[in-house]
Parts: structure tokens; sequence; C-alpha cells
């Protein structure tokens, strides 16, 4: 318990919490590491967790009958992997394939909603940096969707 | 000023429109400053700005690298070794890698924007000891569109540069990120309270890397951008490049987002 505590303290993604804060949220997580090439969910599958990675690279992908597997976006240390834990139907939208070992801090969803909504300052901490994840890869598939490159000389 | 013809030393494709040109110096004192660009003209054809996209302490030839992408640019790839080119220049202001001396420096680049920022590595890594930490980060279209990959490599292979490069869509061979090149940003370790940061590519590509740099720390006097209008005297006089109260031939295509203030934000005119 204290080791968790102490990886997710030194995140930046939870800078600004209060260590009580820190500590319910270390609650709900361990550590775990995966092999290149392993995978670490897959589209369709129950979303239950959320990845935050120490070290490592994910390839976020989806598959078609066209183009088989398709990289859409990678992840590195410091990214969160998977928030579809968080609204219904809970199902992941991707698979999140390892690129290279991974070591991560693995938090329950469940959880971490139960811990919001017993202590919704808490919960807006959370929420507030969600949304920022969230917004901040929406913009960058806005840029990728421009295809600015295309015509730029 | 009329163009001076110029012999093409040498022609190499780069990508499938992308060609970089070597020209033979218009005078024997000719040199540039990283960022600075010529006018080549293409005889018959017509004049275009093309960054210089060579070494500055290399006198001996004039670099350009060139994305064919209408008629005078066609002319100019279609050009051969032993062909002239008219040249005018170099023309604009720099990249100014004094001010970043001491300091973490980032370069910034998308697509074909690495060419005017070619200069910029080369003086950094001719100078390597007068810079703290420094980062290329790179974003490209695809895999098969990577601007200078052979020199990316070589640039991986050295321990006094950290080189980040990332694909909007990979292929199967691609073991590499995929996503836009801000997404690099938060992979490089600098200090966002000193560091500097040399950016060009697609205006779009330039915004969202600003307002990901400023979250990093960095002021806008400490971020250098290059302005893309459509130049054509190169001395700020026939005024088709102007943008607000800025000549980009002549007060850029290099400035600072200080300079520019909120020019960064006006649509394009």
């Amino acid at each position: 318990m204290s080791e968790v505590f102490d990886v997710v303290r030194d995140q930046p993604f939870f800078a600004g919490m209060t260590e009580e804060q820190i500590r319910a949220v270390a609650e709900t997580a361990r550590l775990v590491s995966f092999d290149e090439g392993g995978v670490i969910f897959v589209e369709g599958g129950p979303a239950r967790r959320a990845y935050l990675i120490l070290d490592g690279d994910v390839a976020l992908s989806l598959r078609t009958q066209e183009h088989g597997a398709k990289t859409i976006q990678t992840l590195h240390r410091g990214d969160f992997v998977g928030w579809s834990w968080m609204y219904p139907p809970y199902r992941w939208s991707f698979d999140a394939n390892v690129q290279s070992e991974v070591t991560a801090v693995q938090f329950d969803g469940p959880q971490l909603k139960k811990i919001s909504l017993a202590d919704p300052e808490l919960g807006y901490e959370l929420l507030k940096r969600f949304t920022e994840v969230i917004v901040t890869r929406m913009q960058a598939l806005r840029i990728q969707l421009l295809d600015v490159y295309s015509t730029f000389r | 000023m009329s163009p001076v013809p110029c012999r093409i030393l040498s022609v190499k494709q780069e990508l499938q429109d992308t060609y970089t040109l070597e020209i033979e110096p218009p005078r024997d004192d000719w040199s540039f400053l990283p960022g600075q660009y010529t006018m080549l003209y293409a005889f018959g054809i017509g004049e275009v700005p093309i960054s210089i996209s060579g070494d500055p302490s290399d006198p001996t030839k004039i670099v350009q690298t060139i994305r064919a992408v209408g008629a005078v640019t066609d002319a100019l790839v279609g050009l051969k070794q032993g062909d002239f080119v008219g040249v005018r220049g170099p023309f604009g202001t720099d990249w100014d890698t004094s001010v970043a001396e001491g300091r973490d420096v980032l370069i910034i680049a998308g697509g074909v924007g690495l060419a005017p920022l070619r200069p910029v590595v080369f003086d950094v890594l001719n100078h390597r000891d007068r810079y703290a930490n420094v980062t290329l980060m790179y974003g490209s279209r695809s895999p098969g569109e990577l601007l200078f990959a052979s020199q990316i490599s070589e640039w991986r292979g050295r321990f006094d540069l950290e080189v980040l490069v990332t694909v909007d869509h990979g292929d199967d061979a691609w073991r590499g990120p995929v996503g836009v090149v801000t997404s690099l940003i938060g992979r490089s370790s600098f200090d966002g309270e000193t560091a500097l940061a040399y950016v060009c590519g697609p205006e779009v590509m330039m915004r969202f890397t600003i307002q990901a740099l400023e979250r990093k720390g960095l002021t806008n006097d400490r971020l250098y951008v290059s302005m893309e209008r459509n130049m054509k005297c190169g001395i700020g006089l026939c005024g088709h490049c102007q943008l607000e109260r800025f000549f980009v031939c002549k007060d850029g295509p290099v400035m600072t987002c200080a300079q520019m203030a909120e020019s960064c934000w006006i649509r394009e005119v």
C-alpha cells in the first residue's frame, strides 16, 4: 500500500490533490506490468480499470475488416489509458497493445467512482484531471483529422 | 534587385514530391543565418520564397528543400544538375540561436517545416557546448513522409541530442509514436521556466504547439515561429505578405510570439 501511495503521489497527474485524497485514490490502485507484445484490453471487453503509465509504450488500435489493426494513437510515460469504466456501457472502445514493456498503476474504476461519490470534492478533483486528458486527446485527434501536412509547403 | 543565375550542383529526391537542390552561391562571400530564405526564380515561369535548409557553417553551397505544389515549384524540382536557377537573397529574420545559449532548446517541426529548422539543428550541434538539453520533436503525416529520414537516424545516434518523432498515421512497419507533434512535448524533459522553442510547421500545428508550450511554462518571448505568407519582393515593398503591421518577408519569417502578440490568432490574410 505505501509503495503504491508513494508512486501515485509522485505522479504529475495528481499534483495539487491533498495527501488524504491521494491516499484514498491509492487504495484503489496497484502496480502492474505488461510484457512487450501483450494486450492490456481489447475492444468490446468489460472496462473496469484505468492505467497510468509509469514506463513503456501502449498503442491504441482499432481493427477493421479492410485494414486489420490500425494504430490510432500511442501513449507513453505519464499518460492515462482508459476512461471507458466511467460511462455506460462500460466497454473498451479500442484495443490497447503493449509496444514496449509497460509498468503502470492500475486503478479500479468502480472503486474510483465509489470514493468520488462518497467525497464529491475528491470526485471533482479527479474529474477535472480526466476531463483535461479527454480534451487534450480530442484536440489532438482533431488536428490529425485535419491532415495538416498534406498541403503544407 | 534582379535574380542572379546560379548553377545547380545537385538534386536529391527526399520524398515523392519534395526535392533538395544544392546551388552554387551567387558570390564568394555568400552566407546566411538559420531561418532565412531566398527567392528562387524558375526562368520564364516565376519566383517563390524557399527556406534554406543547409548548414550555415558551409558557405560553399545553398541548400534548399522544395515541395512541388504549383507551377513554379514543379519547375524548380524538375531542374537537373548543371541547370541554372535565379537566386535573390538571403532575406528575412533568423532563428536567433544566441538567445538560447545556456538554456534548454526545443526544436519542434511539422512536415516540411523541418527544412527551415534544419539549419538550427546544424548550428546548435556545431556549438553544442553553448546549450543545455536540446530536443528535436518532429511530426509527420506518415512514416513514408518523414523528411531527412537518414539524417534523423544519424541525429538519434547522438548522446547530446534527444530526437522524438511521431506520425499522424502509422503503417504496419512503424513501431514509433502515433499522434500529433504536441503529444511529444510531455515526453521531453526541459525547464519550462527558461527553455526556448523554435517552431515551424502548418499554422494550425504551430498554434496548438504554442498553447502546449505555454502550459509548460514557456513565455511568448521564448517562443519563436516561422510565418508563411505570400512573399513576393522579399524586401518589404510590395505588401503582398502584410500581416497587420508586419511585412513577413522582411520582419519575418521568424518572429517571437511576443512580437506577434495577437497576430498569431488572426485568420490568414
